[in-house]
């Protein structure tokens, strides 16, 4: 493989088993949140990750920032195991943006010892040359200067989503793992941070690995998507074939139920059956066949192998390799 | 949209003039300034806005639960008949078991941890609706079902925190149905939940309502929510109704500048350019605390003059049913942007 194939990102059969206690007395019990995933992240890509709330989507971004240590299983930088590498090297490369401007940055700091931390944590430059570096970067995310002296609390939320991007950029790393960047922004922020988000992209060749709730959001920004059902992958694919044909049922229900902004289509059905899944107890076979509507008898007792071609990968008994 | 004959009846909600000031200790915020609208029964009100903008305030004045600090004033504010601003605290808690509900953005505020769903679910009945314990508790399973519940018998005696926040907020939904409301608000009741639950959730709110021929006021911030469920939008800023209309107008004719940068601001999917620039509203909203005057949109609005600090005309549509508030007069700003952009509106 040449240095330019080799993922600048990648996971090899990553599990993350977590022990559950139910109620006060109860024993815990395994709770698998991410089940054997494998992906790759090409440089420049941006890889949409979707799935509904709590089928592992965080636990994934937690184990690429190396927040959490997978059960099993590979983390690569470069080619290189992540174990290999030291924490603070790492944090260098791959750097987070959370959904919460609110909750993720200090109150009691002023935004420009927000932002310049990393580089003191790394120490990187003196205070003068971190001060330039802190101007530089607010410039670029699109902030006055003149809110280094400010705190969290006198900003608004797009404003402190701005100053989260910028602490995540300002040790200039090669991958930015954004988690629900834009979820408790209200739209007319949202279209900023997305377009600031993209250009950033196009400007340093960062590769994004995009978690969020908003099919909209991830097909106007990804290159790839992948939809996480209960800890599995179950389909990856480019966003063009994705969203133009998806093929797993899982994926198709997630389609149908965006709803575009086109009055009079009234709300679409999915076919869906209401019932979440219990993490602690998933089913057996294919994780999806309660509510799948196009289950079989198979589906039921026979987990589905992953099929791999050219439109990329999918998990599910009606496309058996 | 509505069919049913008891739509051309009076509106079943009326307010006109809703003014909520707030007062603080850097002076009095003027949080809503005189918002007017009409409800329908079989009607579906959506509010959208920033948030800030006033529309929880709205929701709560209509339901009397601003607390004994914060006064709305109103020219009006009737729900079938019952002016809401003089009503005692009695009637208000009579009307709010049992023909008003309001489902709250964030359900452990409204839930009670110290007392089981069942509980929680049943008082509405037995309570307000003279119901025996054995009906209502029948009518809570019902309801807990037919939002998507499973096993839901036994979820009736488990308490609040032991259940998901998708859960939680699926309670709320079926502990505002209980009573069969004839007014319902729901405040971002699906913002937390999944696309798949949220269209399966809207679809149930739609389908019950539809059945019960309740009205509804839905507040979101999900522009393709509002398109999917409402009759009615109303749109809000910094605490004044900018825009107001039937949804497929407000779609297709924007008419105040806010609205149209709201619509621009989202990717339309099969339209928007994947990994185009999308259309933003730079800036933010102002502070409301002290003098208010002129419109408030005017540090954000591309259109701004210098007219936009005095007082704001009113347009309104000949049949009344579509109106707005800015300077500049009703289609002239559409034909400039149908110039400007080359697309037809
Ligand atoms: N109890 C209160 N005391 C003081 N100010 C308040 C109170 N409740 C609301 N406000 C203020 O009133 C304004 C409108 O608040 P409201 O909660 O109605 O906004 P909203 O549109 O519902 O926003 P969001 O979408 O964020 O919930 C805001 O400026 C808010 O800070
Ligand atoms: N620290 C933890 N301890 C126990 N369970 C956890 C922990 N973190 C996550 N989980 C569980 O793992 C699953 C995946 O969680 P998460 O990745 O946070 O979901 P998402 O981000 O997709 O909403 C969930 O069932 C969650 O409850
Ligand atoms: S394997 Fe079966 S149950 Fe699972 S998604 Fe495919 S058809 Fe549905
Ligand atoms: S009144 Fe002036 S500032 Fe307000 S929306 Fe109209 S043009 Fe813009
Ligand atoms: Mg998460
Ligand atoms: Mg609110």
């Amino acid at each position: 493989m040449s240095q330019l194939d080799t993922p600048v990102l990648e996971l090899r059969n990553v599990t993350k088993t977590y022990s559950v206690k139910q109620g006060l007395f109860g024993k815990p019990k395994p709770l698998t949140a991410v089940n054997d995933v494998s992906i790759k992240l090409a440089r420049g890509e941006v890889l949409g990750l979707v799935g509904e709330s709590g089928c592992g989507k965080s636990t994934l971004a937690k184990i690429l920032l190396g927040l959490e240590a997978p059960s099993s299983g590979q983390v690569l930088v470069d080619g290189q195991a992540l174990g290999g590498q030291d924490r603070l090297a790492l944090a260098r490369r791959i750097q987070p943006i959370f959904q919460d401007p609110y909750s993720s940055l200090n109150p009691r700091k002023n935004i420009y010892d927000i932002i310049a931390l990393p580089l003191r944590v790394h120490s990187i430059g003196n205070e003068v040359s971190r001060q330039k570096s802190v101007r530089e970067i607010l410039d670029i995310v699109g902030l006055p200067a003149r809110v280094m002296n400010s705190y969290p609390s006198q900003m608004s939320g797009g404003q402190r989503q701005r100053v989260a991007i910028a602490r995540a950029l300002i040790m200039k790393p090669e991958i930015v793992i954004c988690d629900e960047p834009t979820s408790a922004l209200d739209v007319s922020v949202q279209s900023q941070i997305l377009n600031l988000l993209n250009e950033l992209r196009q400007e340093f060749g960062l590769t994004y690995l995009f978690i969020s709730h908003n099919l909209a959001v991830i097909e106007h920004l990804a290159t790839r998507v992948a939809v996480m059902y209960l800890g599995r992958i179950v389909e990856e694919a480019s966003v063009e074939s994705l969203f133009d044909a998806a093929r797993h049922p899982y994926s198709d229900a997630l389609l149908k139920s965006v709803l575009t902004p086109e009055p009079g289509l009234g709300i679409p059905d999915t076919h869906l059956g209401m019932t979440y899944p219990n993490p602690i107890a998933p089913p057996d076979g294919c994780h999806f066949h309660p509510r799948c509507p196009s289950a079989m008898d198979l589906c039921k007792s026979q987990r589905p192998t992953p099929l791999f071609d050219a439109a990329g990968r999918i998990e599910c008994h009606l496309f058996s390799p | 949209m509505c069919q049913s004959k008891s739509c051309q009846d009076t509106p079943i909600l009326s307010i006109d003039n809703l003014t909520i000031d707030i007062p603080t200790s850097a002076g009095t915020l003027h949080a809503v300034r005189g918002i007017s609208l009409d409800l329908k029964r079989g009607e579906t009100l959506c509010i959208v806005g920033e948030s800030g903008s006033g529309k929880s305030l709205t929701s709560l004045a209509l339901m009397g639960l601003l607390g004994k600090r914060i006064v709305p004033r109103a020219d009006r504010m009737e729900f079938d008949g019952i002016e809401l601003t003089t009503a005692s605290a009695r009637t208000m808690r009579k009307l709010r078991g049992a023909r008003m509900a309001m489902i709250f953005q964030e359900p452990m505020t409204s839930l009670n941890p110290a007392y089981t769903i069942g509980d929680q679910l049943m008082e509405a009945l037995t309570l307000h609706g003279g119901s025996s314990r054995k009906k209502a508790r029948a009518r809570a399973i019902e309801l807990l079902e037919k939002v998507g519940i499973t096993a839901a018998e036994s979820r009736l005696s488990q308490y609040p925190h032991q259940l998901s926040g998708g859960l939680r907020q699926r309670v709320m939904i079926a502990m505002a149905l209980m009573c069969e409301p004839e007014l319902i608000i729901a405040d971002e009741p699906t913002t937390a939940l999944d696309v798949t639950i949220q269209a399966q959730i809207l679809r149930l709110l739609a389908d019950l309502q539809r059945e019960m021929n309740m009205a509804m006021i839905l507040i979101t911030h999900d522009l393709g929510v509002v398109a999917r469920v409402a009759d009615k939008v109303a749109v809000m800023y910094a605490g004044e109704l900018v825009e107001t209309g039937p949804v497929k107008e407000i779609f297709a004719a924007p008419s105040h500048p806010y609205t149209r940068g709201l619509l621009r601001c989202i990717p339309l999917p099969g339209k928007t350019k994947r990994g185009s620039v999308l259309g933003t509203i730079p800036g933010i909203v102002p502070s409301l605390v002290g003098d208010v005057e002129g419109c408030t949109f005017r540090t954000r609005c591309e259109h701004a003059a210098p007219a936009c600090r005095g007082p704001i005309p009113l347009h309104s549509s000949p049949e009344g049913t579509h109106s707005f508030r800015c300077i500049y007069k009703p289609g002239s700003l559409q034909a400039e942007a149908a110039l400007s952009t080359g697309t037809s509106v």
